[in-house]
């Protein structure tokens, strides 16, 4: 594939507003979970929750769209000046040239389990006031931020669980190689709410602890909420050697289990295998792999065996989740902002919360954040129903 | 470059709708259109212990997927799928919904794992084998044109024929009173870059300003506006009337699908 211009980029998670906040927090080993008190949930686990997303308003035209999860929207498209740069960019390419793809699993699912909550005692009605379409519909997210950010290219919600918005990438620079317009703002974005929370506990998938990726006790995941975003273009004649490109996409299928991934790491290897023949590298030439990482049992495991079965047991790695939690349909551009971060500052970062790492996992782990060459960075996202995506970014230079 | 690849193979399933044959019947003005609650086959495909946990969602998607990609001879295995749907499975969100409201908040962990957005794509990676890419869609009202760019992308830039899922299924209530989608309603389309010897048109897509078709005929354009995936009506029409024209298909409040076809003689 012809690389792509990561022209801008943002995000916001427990671990921080925008990208200063969370890269001192990658450089402090500092995890922004805490025990779970979120809404009236009682699950004995720890959650990434935002602060103030309860606080944050959205513009009077666009109330319809009040839920949690475009207030996270909002809330972080407001950082690091990205709103501006995507004004300017719809300036300078037309409004019509610049789409928008962004990923999320649940939207805003919540307003719909607070309306079954306050249905008719008598009819069984939801509240009037209850909002379908602009709230819990998955492509309230992508509507909203094409009406705040007056975008007029095509739009898309893509749900795929937990690879949503690292795919995202993949279908933007397909849309972008085929001229339909010039620049993309991707991203992802998915907040808390019951459906996530309980039913993660139903599977037995919670940790009760901070989730501790590829350690040899891990018990599960720490769920998250973050909303990231980039804005694509394709790479100019001039640039900055220290621009970050996306020079890969790989996409695949387990053909295995809906939520359970396939026990070799089959389709997340093929997918790691499709981001290097896309960017035309070979294993040696990525730096750090940041990893799916969820830590539950299976999926470090498969991730592990499929990793050191393609870049052999050397190519440091680590999961972020530790610090973030699993951030759902909002990780894959989360993690491919932290993953520009890395790139950026020359930073390993190390898993947090991981006190063993699993003598049975094959894949090197590293817990201490590592000030090395980091040109190349791999970074996982695996889903329910078994689907897959690596994305590869790097220096320009 | 031009957003353009061939149609080599046709699923439809919906209320009065079987197949794609009959479909086309109705279409083209041979048959009368006669409304009747749409009926899901159980996905035979299917391990049994996978069919038992599949609601209407998966049923559909699996039934035109399947009808699809078997008329246009391709290898389900191996083709690469566009799953595009204004919603998830309602019945399920529902249940969730339900559980979530009582004190106990009990979620059964099999309809968690089924209430993801791609429900359908997942299924149909296990029916198949399919290791190949699936990217799974939502836009709302437009979800089928959003699908159907997106394919039309993967088989242009990629160069690599595309299975195309749209589908939508109706809310129970109270849901369904905010969202009052009627009855299930799927389309699938194979794209192939290049003629096949199952092609039966060319097809060609630009975005335009122009007002979007509607059905002639009032059941049908109400169909068409009820169900997000019916959106496709007017391509369809024009593929059974198996002539050469334009239609445009509604998009986005910003903008509409223009869709050229040609016969392939």
């Amino acid at each position: 594939m012809k690389p792509l211009l990561l022209a801008e980029y943002t995000a916001t998670s427990c671990i921080g507003r925008g990208v200063a906040p969370t890269l001192a927090a990658l450089v402090e080993q500092r995890s922004g979970l805490t025990r779970c008190e979120f809404e009236t949930v009682r699950i004995d686990t720890h959650i990434g929750e935002v602060p103030g997303v309860d606080a944050q308003r959205l513009p009077t035209a666009l109330q319809i769209f009040d839920c949690r999860n475009n207030r996270l929207a909002e809330l972080a498209v407001q950082q690091d000046g990205f709103f501006d740069a995507v004004q300017a960019a719809a300036a300078r390419w037309g409004r019509r040239r610049v789409g928008v793809f962004i990923g999320t699993s649940t939207a805003g699912i919540m307003q719909t389990e607070l309306a079954y909550r306050a249905r008719d005692a008598v009819t069984g009605a939801l509240p009037a006031s209850f909002e379908y379409g602009t709230t819990h519909n998955s492509f309230s997210v992508a509507d909203y931020l094409r009406q705040r950010c007056r975008l007029e290219g095509p739009a898309v919600v893509i749900s795929s669980a937990c690879a949503s918005s690292a795919k995202v990438f993949g279908s933007a620079r397909r849309m972008i190689e085929a001229g339909l317009i010039d620049a993309a703002l991707v991203g992802g974005t998915d907040s808390l709410c019951l459906t996530t929370l309980y039913g993660f506990h139903s599977l037995q998938l919670t940790s009760p602890a901070p989730c501790r990726p590829f350690d040899s006790a891990r018990d599960g995941i720490s769920i998250g909420e973050a909303a990231a975003f980039a804005l694509l273009e394709r790479v100019p004649e001039s640039l900055d050697g220290n621009s970050v490109l996306l020079y890969g996409v790989g996409e695949s299928s387990d053909a295995h289990h809906m939520s359970a991934p396939h026990p070799e790491g089959l389709g997340a290897k093929r997918a790691m295998q499709a981001a290097l023949d896309a960017a035309s590298m070979q294993p040696g030439d990525i730096d750090y792999i940041n990893l799916h990482g969820t830590a539950t049992p299976s999926n470090d495991r498969s991730e592990s065996q499929a990793v050191t079965s393609i870049f052999g047991p050397t190519v440091a790695c680590s999961s972020t989740k530790g610090a973030t939690g699993h951030t759902l349909g909002a990780a894959g551009a989360l993690e491919a902002v932290i993953s520009a971060l890395a790139i950026r500052n020359q930073l390993m970062p190390g898993g947090v919360h991981t006190m063993r790492v699993d003598p049975t996992l094959t894949a090197h782990y590293i817990r201490e954040n590592r000030r090395a060459t980091v040109h190349r960075v791999l970074s996982n996202s695996f889903g329910f129903g078994g689907t897959n995506c690596s994305l590869i970014l790097g220096r320009a230079g | 470059m031009k957003l353009s690849a061939y149609i080599s193979g046709i699923g439809v399933l919906g209320p009065g709708f079987n197949h794609w044959p009959q479909t086309a019947a109705v279409l083209s003005g041979e048959q009368p259109y006669v409304p009747a609650p749409t009926v899901l086959p159980t996905p035979a495909m299917l391990p049994s212990a996978e069919r038992r946990r599949t609601g209407r969602v998966v049923k559909l998607a699996l039934a035109v997927g399947w009808e699809a990609t078997s008329s246009a001879d391709a290898d389900p295995k191996q083709i690469p799928s566009v799953f595009c749907s204004s919603g998830s499975d309602g019945h399920i969100c529902h249940e969730i919904c339900l559980a979530l409201a009582l004190p106990a908040r009990e979620v059964s962990p099999t309809r968690f794992s089924n209430s993801v957005h791609n429900v359908a794509a997942g299924y149909w990676s296990i029916a198949t084998g399919s290791l190949a890419a699936s990217n799974v869609l939502c836009a709302f009202d437009a979800s089928f044109v959003a699908g159907l760019l997106e394919a039309l992308t993967q088989a242009t830039v990629d160069r690599e024929a595309v299975l195309l899922v749209a589908y939508d299924t109706e809310y129970p209530p109270p849901l369904h009173a905010k969202r009052p989608i009627p009855d299930a309603l799927g389309v699938a389309m194979v794209l192939t870059p290049e003629r096949t010897p199952s092609s039966t048109a060319s097809i060609e897509l630009t975005l335009t300003d122009e007002p979007h078709d509607k059905m002639t005929d009032t059941q049908l354009e109400a169909l068409r506006v009820a169900i997000p995936a019916a959106r496709s009506l007017p391509l369809l029409r024009l593929l059974a009337m198996g002539v050469p024209g334009r239609v445009i298909l509604e998009y986005l409040d910003v903008s509409r699908a223009a869709v050229q076809i040609e016969p392939c003689s």
